[in-house]
C-alpha cells in the first residue's frame, strides 16, 4: 500500500509572534520550528497502517523553507521510509501548497491509498490544503478524524463535527484523512530512529519542478499587525471569605449594567 | 457591485445565525442565500429582512446529510453559471469541510474563517487571525471566480439595521454527483448545547479543577446562563475533559460575548484562541496569573468558593 503523509512546520506554540518591519509577513529569525502538532497525529496512523499491512511505504511530504527540516526527519525518525521535501517561500497559500503536494506525489509514480495530513496548521489555520489537495487528487476526504478503523480496503472513520457529536463515515481507499487530537498517541521518535532517519533518502524539488508557479496565487496577505490590547480590567480580591459574596455580587451586577453581555 | 451567495444552514426552525452575520455586512452587493434542505419560512422572511434577493432552497438524492463530495457537486452544479462573484458561509464544523472542496472544484482561491470584511467597490478585503489570534493580517482574494470565504460565526455581530429586499423564495433540485465517503450514522456527542466556536457565552475550566468530575460545578453555571462548557489544554491533556472542549491554538478559537475563565493560567496558546471574546471574566487563586492581564473582570479567589456563588447570584438575577 502507497501511504503518503503531509506535514508543514510551524511555530512552537509558545512562540510570541511579531509582525516584521513592512508587516509583510512575521519576524521568523528566533522562531522555534516544530512539526505542526496535528500531523503527529497523521503520521502515527500511517504508522500504524504500515505496521498491519506488509508491503506498505509511507511517504513523508512538506512544502516549505529549507532552512529547517526538523518536521521531515521527526517523521522519519518516528518511522516513515522516506521524505520528498518542495522548496518554497514561507508564504505560500493553501491552493499552491496542495498543488506542490499534488505534484510531489505525481512525481514518486506512486499511485496514494491513503493521504495523512493534520486538520488544521497552526500557523495560518486556513484547514484548507486537506480539502483541496483531495479535490485534486479526485479522491474523497474525511476531515477533523478521531476515529480510524481499516478492514481491507474498507475504513471505518469518525469525524468530529459540533459539540463533540460524530459523523461515521464509510469510505474505501483510496481516501485522504485529515487527523484531529485524539486519533491516537504519537509515538515518540527513538535514539535509533533518529539515527536510521539520517539515512534515509529525502527527494527535494522547486517549485518548478512540481508545476507550482506565481500564476498558482490566490490569496495575498498584507499589513500583519498585533491584535489591539484591551485596556487593563477590574480586578477583585475575593481570597477571603468575608470578601467573596460581595465581590461575586458586584461582577455579576457589573456583567449585567456595564459589559451588557447578561 | 458584486453578486454574492450566501451558503446558509438550516437547523431547526430557522438557519445558523452566522448568515445573518453575514447579510449585515453586505449592504449595497446582490445577495441571494441558498442552502441545503428547506429554508423555513420563517427563516426567509428574515434572510429577505436581512437584505436577501432570492432564496433558494437546494434539493436532490443523498443530500439530506451532509458529505463533502456530495454538497460539494451539488453546489457545484447550483452555482454553474449563475455569475456570482463570491460565496460566503460561516466556519461552522460543515463550512469549513465544505467550502475548501467547492473552492478546490473551481480552481479557486478562498479566504478562511475571517472576522470583519469590506466589499470597497464590490471587491472583497477581509482581516483574520493567523496563528490561533497572536496576530491579525488583511487577506484578499484573486485569480478565477467565484472567491470563497468562510466568516467566524460571533465575530460580525446580529446586524443593527435592517436592508429589506425581495426575499423570492425558489426551489432548485440538483445532482449531487458522485459519493464515495458515505456517513452511515451520526453518534451525537453528549452535549445538546451549541458548539464551543458558536457559543455567546462559555464557561472554562483549567488545571485547578483538578478531576473530571468537579467539572459539575461549571455545568451548573452554564446552565443557568445558558452557556457552553470549555476547557483548558492543561485540563485535557490530564484527562478532565475530552478535546472536543478544548479551546487554544490546539483547540478551539473561540469569539463569544463572554468568556468565563476558571482556574487557568492563561498560557500563551490559551489566550492566542479566546482573546476576541468581548468581554473576559478570569478566577484564579493566583494574582499574578497572565489571564488576568486579558480580563475585564478579574477575580482573585478559590473557583470552588467563587463558581457556585456565582451560580446562585445569576439564578437570582435571571430566575
Amino acid at each position: 500500500m502507497n501511504i503518503f503523509v503531509c506535514v508543514k512546520q510551524v511555530p512552537d506554540t509558545e512562540t510570541k509572534v511579531t509582525p516584521n518591519g513592512d508587516g509583510s509577513f512575521i519576524e521568523t529569525s528566533s522562531i522555534k520550528w516544530i512539526m505542526n502538532p496535528y500531523d503527529e497525529f497523521a503520521v502515527e496512523q500511517a504508522l500504524q497502517v504500515k505496521a498491519a499491512n506488509a508491503d506498505s511505504t509511507v511517504t513523508v511530504l512538506r512544502v516549505g523553507g529549507v532552512k529547517d527540516t526538523e518536521a521531515l526527519r521527526t517523521a522519519l525518525a518516528m518511522g516513515a521510509d522516506d521524505a520528498v521535501l518542495v522548496e518554497s517561500a514561507d508564504n505560500l497559500d493553501s491552493y499552491m501548497i496542495a498543488k506542490a503536494l499534488k505534484g510531489a506525489i505525481d512525481k514518486t509514480g506512486k499511485k496514494p491509498d491513503l493521504v495523512f495530513a493534520g486538520k488544521q496548521a497552526i500557523d495560518d489555520d486556513c484547514l484548507q490544503v486537506p480539502q483541496l489537495l483531495a479535490q485534486m487528487l479526485d479522491i474523497p476526504s474525511v476531515s477533523v478524524v478521531v476515529g480510524f478503523e481499516m478492514n481491507g480496503s474498507k475504513l471505518m472513520l469518525k469525524r468530529e463535527i459540533e459539540g463533540g457529536s460524530l459523523e461515521v463515515y464509510e469510505v474505501e481507499t483510496p481516501v485522504l484523512i485529515a487527523a484531529n487530537k485524539g486519533l491516537n498517541t504519537p509515538r515518540y521518535a527513538s535514539l535509533p530512529g533518529i539515527m536510521k532517519a539520517k539515512k534515509k533518502p529525502m527527494a527535494q524539488h522547486s517549485l518548478a519542478d512540481v508545476g507550482v508557479s506565481d500564476s498558482d496565487r490566490r490569496v495575498k496577505y498584507s499589513q500583519f499587525t498585533l491584535p489591539p490590547e484591551k485596556p487593563a480590567g477590574k480586578k477583585f480580591e475575593a481570597m477571603e471569605e468575608g470578601a467573596r459574596a460581595g465581590v461575586v455580587k458586584e461582577v455579576v451586577g457589573l456583567l449585567r449594567n456595564e459589559a451588557k453581555v447578561i | 457591485m458584486s453578486k454574492v451567495l450566501v451558503f446558509a444552514e438550516v437547523q431547526g426552525d430557522d438557519v445558523k445565525s452566522v448568515a445573518y452575520e453575514i447579510l449585515g455586512k453586505l449592504s449595497g452587493q446582490s445577495v441571494d442565500v441558498a442552502a441545503i434542505g428547506s429554508i423555513p419560512a420563517a427563516a426567509a422572511e428574515k434572510l429577505a429582512k436581512h437584505g436577501a434577493e432570492n432564496i433558494h432552497s437546494i434539493k436532490g438524492d443523498k443530500l439530506e446529510q451532509y458529505t463533502p463530495e456530495g454538497w460539494s457537486n451539488a453546489l457545484k452544479n447550483f452555482i454553474g453559471d449563475k455569475g456570482y462573484d463570491y460565496v460566503l458561509a460561516g466556519s461552522t464544523a460543515t463550512g469549513k469541510d465544505l467550502l475548501p472542496r467547492l473552492a478546490g472544484s473551481f480552481d479557486a482561491g478562498m479566504a478562511s474563517e475571517v472576522v470583519n470584511f469590506t466589499f470597497d467597490g464590490g471587491t472583497f478585503a477581509g482581516t483574520r487571525p493567523l496563528f490561533a489570534g497572536k496576530c491579525l493580517a488583511k487577506v484578499e482574494i484573486t485569480g478565477p471566480k467565484p472567491h470563497f470565504v468562510t466568516v467566524r460565526p460571533n465575530a460580525l455581530g446580529m446586524p443593527t439595521s435592517e436592508d429589506a429586499k425581495a426575499g423570492a423564495t425558489n426551489e432548485a433540485t440538483v445532482d449531487a454527483g458522485t459519493i464515495r465517503a458515505f456517513v452511515k450514522e451520526i453518534v451525537k456527542g453528549a452535549s445538546e448545547k451549541l458548539d464551543l466556536t458558536e457559543a455567546n457565552i462559555i464557561v472554562s475550566g483549567g488545571r485547578a479543577m483538578k478531576n473530571a468530575e468537579n467539572f459539575k460545578i461549571l455545568n451548573e453555571l452554564a446552565d443557568v446562563v445558558g452557556a457552553t462548557v470549555g476547557a483548558s489544554r492543561a485540563a485535557v491533556d490530564s484527562g478532565y475533559a475530552p478535546h472536543a472542549m478544548q479551546v487554544g491554538q490546539t483547540g478551539k478559537t473561540v469569539s463569544p460575548s463572554l468568556y468565563i475563565a476558571c482556574g487557568i493560567s492563561g498560557a500563551i496558546q490559551h489566550l492566542a484562541g479566546m482573546r476576541t471574546s468581548k468581554v473576559i471574566v478570569a478566577i484564579n487563586t493566583d494574582p499574578d496569573a497572565p489571564i488576568f492581564t486579558k480580563a475585564d473582570y478579574g477575580i482573585v479567589g478559590d473557583l470552588f468558593e467563587i463558581v457556585p456563588l456565582m451560580t446562585k447570584e445569576f439564578k437570582a438575577l435571571l430566575g
